[in-house]
């Protein structure tokens, strides 16, 4: 079957004051469509460049990128896009927050709203339509983030440590959400997260990166059954997969601390 | 707040209705009418303030304790700025100063903060333009002022373009601090929304900078009213200024102590209308900028 993407033998080379630092090596992925995929690796693996790559606004130095086997390599607008930082403008209300890639594309006001408010009524931001970014909570705000993701209407969503910054209790309740979401919509996802337990109860597959350079270390399938609940987290299959990441992860430790905060977290998501 | 309680009282101990609830109800109450009272001293302080020095005033002067030929009094000063306003001049000039201010501050206001705004568009352009536009804001554009008047004439449009060069630069540079510190992922996230270039400078640029423009309305005001009057102080025929520098140089003091009030008065009325227009600019902003 053709997979919805693929990322091919892309590498990313940047240079910073003179010398060439490589972000990304060779990194091949195959999505098939409707899955969710999640990446986990240690900071400064490139990740956030793969994704930048992946959305068309940085070019790889090598490789490319294929939806349904079409080459969109550099192009910008076949993904949806998410963020640790919900970055929701604050001069607008949250249904025009929701609201801003239907605007985009042309929508009117009230054509956009009436797509937006059903949504918000049934993802748990009923009766905020018109409060403002700062009078939400954390984990309201990562929902907003994440139905204007939706509303842009792209199978693929690429979603960037979401949910990184809320506490954990708030996080348990909106992984339980997106996939109530991902079940809803048959979206394929690609999720980036440090944290091993969320990608294996959120994942059908995942790819562990090694630190820089970025490369695929492995690739690990999750076979447990859907729909989970969260006791899943504590059963043995959940500890078995769980172990078997820590150990990949944990090899490449020593380099890794050594390149917190290198190229993959400042390679931001700047065009 | 504390809820006395009487020792001994067997009523205190048991009654539950004084609780908490009850004594913070006390509280705010207690709170609010404190608030209210520091208020009304406030104004009666401030207006205490104002007549005490008004009357010192007229009072030394009256003794001649000061010298009431350079620093007239209250009283002469009001009788004076009657005279003129009803069978002088005063209103006319009023309206002049106060027009070519107004006019030379949205100007100003408006093209610096295009100016500062463009220089999203391109990186090279703004570097280039940088180190002119603070050469520009260092240099003092008063010096302007008599090849201005030379160029424009002595009429209403000199003024304008004195209040004009005072505001500009400032704008500029605010609008531009503001662009530079526009969040650069919020702009990658438009892109990736498929936004083009100019729907992200109307959608995130423009608004993110706003209060950046805003903040500098309160300087560039009292700056476009100075360049107004300099204007005037140079040549003119109309204006607060003029009349000012004209009674100085007939050595009617009483006269420039009225133009001295006037301008006051209006420093302070405009300073108010462009704290309300901020107000109502920056609704919906976060407070604190940003």
């Amino acid at each position: 079957m053709q997979d919805k993407l693929e990322v091919v033998q892309v590498s990313k080379v940047f240079t910073k004051s003179g010398t060439q630092v490589t972000a990304l090596e060779d990194i091949s992925l195959e999505i098939p469509k409707g899955r969710f995929i999640s990446i986990i690796g240690p900071s400064g693996c490139g990740k956030s460049t793969l994704f930048n790559i992946i959305a068309g606004l940085i070019k790889p130095s090598s490789g490319c990128i294929l939806e349904d086997g079409k080459d969109i390599t550099g192009q910008r607008g076949h993904v949806g896009y998410m963020l640790q930082k919900d970055l929701l403008l604050p001069w607008r209300t949250t249904l025009k927050n929701i609201n801003l890639g239907l605007e985009i594309r042309g929508y009117g006001a009230k054509q956009a709203a009436e797509r937006a408010l059903p949504l918000m009524q049934r993802y748990g931001l009923g009766g905020f339509e018109h409060s403002y970014p700062r009078e939400l909570s954390g984990g309201m705000r990562q929902r907003a983030a994440l139905l204007r993701t939706l509303l842009y209407d792209r199978d693929l969503l690429l979603l960037d440590e979401p949910f990184g910054a809320l506490d954990a209790q708030t996080r348990l309740t909106m992984q339980g959400w997106l996939l109530q979401i991902w079940a809803d919509f048959h979206k394929t996802v690609l999720f980036v997260t440090h944290d091993i337990d969320e990608s294996i109860y959120l994942s059908d597959v995942v790819y562990v990166l090694s630190g820089r350079p970025g490369r695929v270390k492995a690739v690990v399938a999750v076979d447990i059954e859907r729909p989970r609940s969260q006791l899943v987290m504590t059963s043995s299959q959940f500890m078995k997969l769980k172990h078997e990441l820590l150990t990949l992860l944990s090899e490449g430790e020593p380099q890794a601390d050594s390149v917190d905060g290198g190229v993959g977290a400042q390679g931001g998501l700047h065009a | 707040m504390t809820t006395r309680v009487a020792p001994g009282s067997d009523d205190a101990l048991t009654a539950p209705a004084p609780g908490p609830g009850a004594s913070s109800q006390i509280g705010a109450d207690e709170e609010e009418l404190t608030a209210r009272r520091l208020r009304t001293r406030t104004i009666a302080g401030r207006v205490l303030v104002g007549l005490l020095f008004i009357g010192c005033w007229e009072l030394f002067s009256s003794v001649h304790l000061i010298d009431p030929f350079y620093w007239s009094k209250p009283s002469s000063i009001v009788a004076t700025g009657w005279n003129v306003l009803w069978h002088g001049t005063l209103l006319l000039d009023i309206a002049f100063t106060s027009g070519a201010t107004i006019l030379g501050f949205i100007l100003g206001v408006t093209v610096g903060a295009a100016i500062g705004l463009s220089f999203w568009w391109s990186r090279l352009y703004a570097w280039v333009a940088e180190p002119y536009l603070v050469m520009l804001n260092a240099l003092p554009k008063l010096g302007l002022a008599p090849i201005l008047v030379v160029l424009l004439g002595i009429g209403f449009g000199s003024k304008v373009a004195l209040a004009f060069a005072l505001t500009v630069i400032v704008t500029a540079l605010s609008a531009y601090g503001g662009v530079r510190s526009v969040d650069r992922d919020l702009e990658g996230l438009l892109y990736s929304l498929g936004a083009s270039r100019w729907q992200v400078f109307s959608k995130v640029v423009v608004p993110w900078s706003m209060p950046w423009i805003v903040n500098s309305f309160r300087i560039n005001i009292a700056l476009a009213l100075a360049g107004a009057i300099v204007g005037e102080f140079i040549a003119s025929r109309q204006g607060v200024g003029r009349m000012i520098l004209y009674a100085g140089q007939v050595l009617d003091h009483n006269l420039v102590w009225v133009g001295v009030v006037v301008l006051g008065v209006l420093a302070m009325l405009m300073y108010m209308a462009v704290a309300a227009i901020e107000k109502w600019l920056l609704k919906g902003f976060e407070t604190g900028g940003a």
